[in-house]
């Protein structure tokens, strides 16, 4: 009796955010993977089943390439560059510095602002002609070089935008991790005689591998689904240089209308994230050998 | 002896000198920013310590766009995500951590997709799902997809499961119902979490700027990244005094948040990231 009782609150407990969950995120899944199977429709023609069409299209098509190329260079330089830094970060905030308080902050203030905001700072540095980073290459002859026009360093201004904002970010974790290794394991090993570069890479970091392992997820994530900066720095330009996958979904959803390829293309996004969360999980059983 | 203490003064004055470079260097951007604005246009990337301070950059922002209505739009949205949160991952996480009904697992799991998968990546069903709610362009319409939140379940649940049921025996003896429970024994317990998760939802969603952008076309609904957004790239041309002082404005009220609550904000983020 109470255990049917218990059973249908429960249900109802769960209910309004299963529902929601359902409408926004797993039901527009199902029909992204529906509708990449069919055709745009249009005023005259209504949508029909294609077959692989959508996906024959994509595979043809050297703009998804780039992108797909792109977001990958994004993710690969980004997220370990990130990780490096948050975890240097974290150690230098970590010691005994002084002003370590000042340090965090000045770490940790990007992750603050809106990526809009941080866009639009980083927007005014690459400027040609006011722009800090041509004012600073004046000296060492480099002038007027347009960083977010020209086809190989408009990403990379990006990838710098976004390990600014992200890794002091990523640092809170480092830090949170690195406050739970005991003093007494530093006492011993300091008592050994070991060396704090020694004591950095046989202690600290193999216990905060699990840590990494998180980080790497959210930071992959992130590399994927965080376009914010593209629109207003470069709109995916010069020549769908600085285009990534997200974007480029915008694109064709929203500027061509385009919506069976958006969906085609949203289920390539939707493949990654899987392995990600695939990867994650068999990652995850490791991290049991370090608690 | 004195040679490994020199060693080791050697190495924490490079450390010190490596870290406060890299601390310069990640301020650096926000300081520039706050230099251009707070001076005349005349003075953008020409540094002059006696160059006169103004406060006419941030009176031409706010007077060139509807920045009040904007503001409003924000905190309307913030506040409205905020409270719908609470309350329906309170509830969904107190049923995952106390209850046991049939395919809890399975629906928890379910509930899981949506860490990898946000609602960001799915913005074209999602659009087509509010036109046939017909709510495009509205305020509803930006916060209907992110009123559940799998992270939200998931931090709660964990926070729940931590509680001694021994509290709950005890308030169940003196007559309290299933909510009582909940809301006389879980959520005051819970408390800490509570701020450190709405703190990291705040700055969420005062950030976010992709689905709104799609979702709203007027004055009436933009929330203020978007607004910013729009004022930078149209409205201003490259007067980067201006548009400087409108980004410092929008990240203003947050940032200010940040630098006098510093030590809750970064022990929130380090608290719901270690769950």
């Amino acid at each position: 009796m109470t255990g049917t009782r218990n059973t249908v609150h429960a249900w109802l407990l769960v209910l309004p955010a299963c529902v929601l969950l359902a409408a926004f995120t797993h039901i527009p899944i199902i029909t992204t993977f529906i509708h990449s199977f069919y055709s745009t429709p249009k005023p005259r023609r209504p949508s029909r089943f294609v077959g692989f069409d959508n996906y024959e299209a994509m595979l043809a098509d050297p703009i998804f390439w780039k992108s797909l190329w792109n977001n990958l260079l994004y993710a690969g330089v980004s997220v370990p560059v990130s990780i490096a830094l948050a975890l240097a970060m974290a150690l230098f905030v970590n010691s005994k510095l002084r002003g370590q308080g000042a340090l965090r902050l000045a770490y940790f203030t990007p992750t603050v602002l809106p990526m809009i905001a941080v866009a639009n700072i980083w927007l005014f540095f690459y400027n040609p002609q006011y722009g800090l980073i041509d004012q600073l290459l004046k000296p060492f002859g480099v002038v007027g070089v347009n960083w977010l026009g020209s086809q190989g360093t408009a990403l990379w201004c990006l990838i710098v935008v976004g390990i600014w904002k992200e890794a002091g970010f990523f640092m809170i974790f480092y830090l949170a991790a690195l406050q739970q290794i005991s003093t007494e394991l530093r006492e011993c090993a300091a008592i050994e005689g070991a060396s704090r570069w020694t004591f950095f890479w046989r202690v600290s970091f193999p216990l905060l591998m699990p840590t990494t392992l998180f980080v790497m997820i959210n930071a992959v994530i992130n590399a994927f689904r965080l376009v914010d900066h593209i629109f207003v720095m470069t709109g995916g330009g010069p020549d769908n240089a600085t285009s990534v996958l997200l974007y480029q979904i915008y694109v064709v959803g929203f500027k061509f209308f385009d919506q069976a390829y958006a969906a085609t293309l949203t289920i390539v996004l939707l493949l990654i994230l899987g392995i990600i969360a695939i990867g994650q999980f068999l990652l995850a059983d490791k991290r049991v050998h370090y608690q | 002896m004195s040679m490994v203490d020199n060693k080791g003064l050697a190495s924490e004055v490079v450390e010190t000198i490596a870290a406060w470079m890299l601390g310069l260097l990640w301020i650096l951007p926000l300081l520039f920013a706050i230099w251009t604005a707070i001076h005349p246009s005349a003075y953008v990337a020409k540094f002059d310590l006696l160059a006169p301070i103004t406060a006419q950059n941030f009176i031409t922002a706010w007077e060139s766009a509807p920045f009040a209505r904007y503001f409003l739009n924000t905190m309307l949205l913030v506040t409205g995500i905020l409270l719908a949160q609470f309350v329906l991952c309170t509830l969904a996480a107190f049923a995952f951590a106390r209850f046991e009904f049939k395919g809890r697992d399975t629906l928890f799991m379910l509930v899981l997709v949506q860490l990898m998968v946000a609602p960001d990546v799915l913005l074209l069903e999602n659009y087509i799902t509010i036109r046939r709610l017909g709510l495009v362009d509205t305020l509803p319409a930006i916060a209907l997809p992110y009123l559940a939140s799998a992270f939200g379940i998931f931090l709660l649940r964990q926070t729940f499961k931590a509680i001694p049921k021994d509290f709950e025996e005890a308030a169940r003896i003196e007559g309290c119902s299933t909510l009582g429970v909940l809301w006389r024994v879980y959520v005051p317990l819970g408390k800490p979490i509570y701020l450190a998760y709405g703190l990291v939802l705040v700055s969420f969603h005062w950030n976010n700027f992709l689905w709104p952008l799609i979702i709203t076309n007027s004055v009436t609904t933009r929330p203020l990244t978007v607004g910013l957004a729009i004022f930078a790239s149209v409205d201003q041309g490259i007067d980067w005094s201006i548009i400087c002082a409108a980004t410092l404005m929008t990240s203003g009220p947050l940032l200010i948040a940040f630098l006098l609550f510093q030590r809750q904000f970064v022990q929130s983020f380090m608290q719901t990231g270690i769950k």
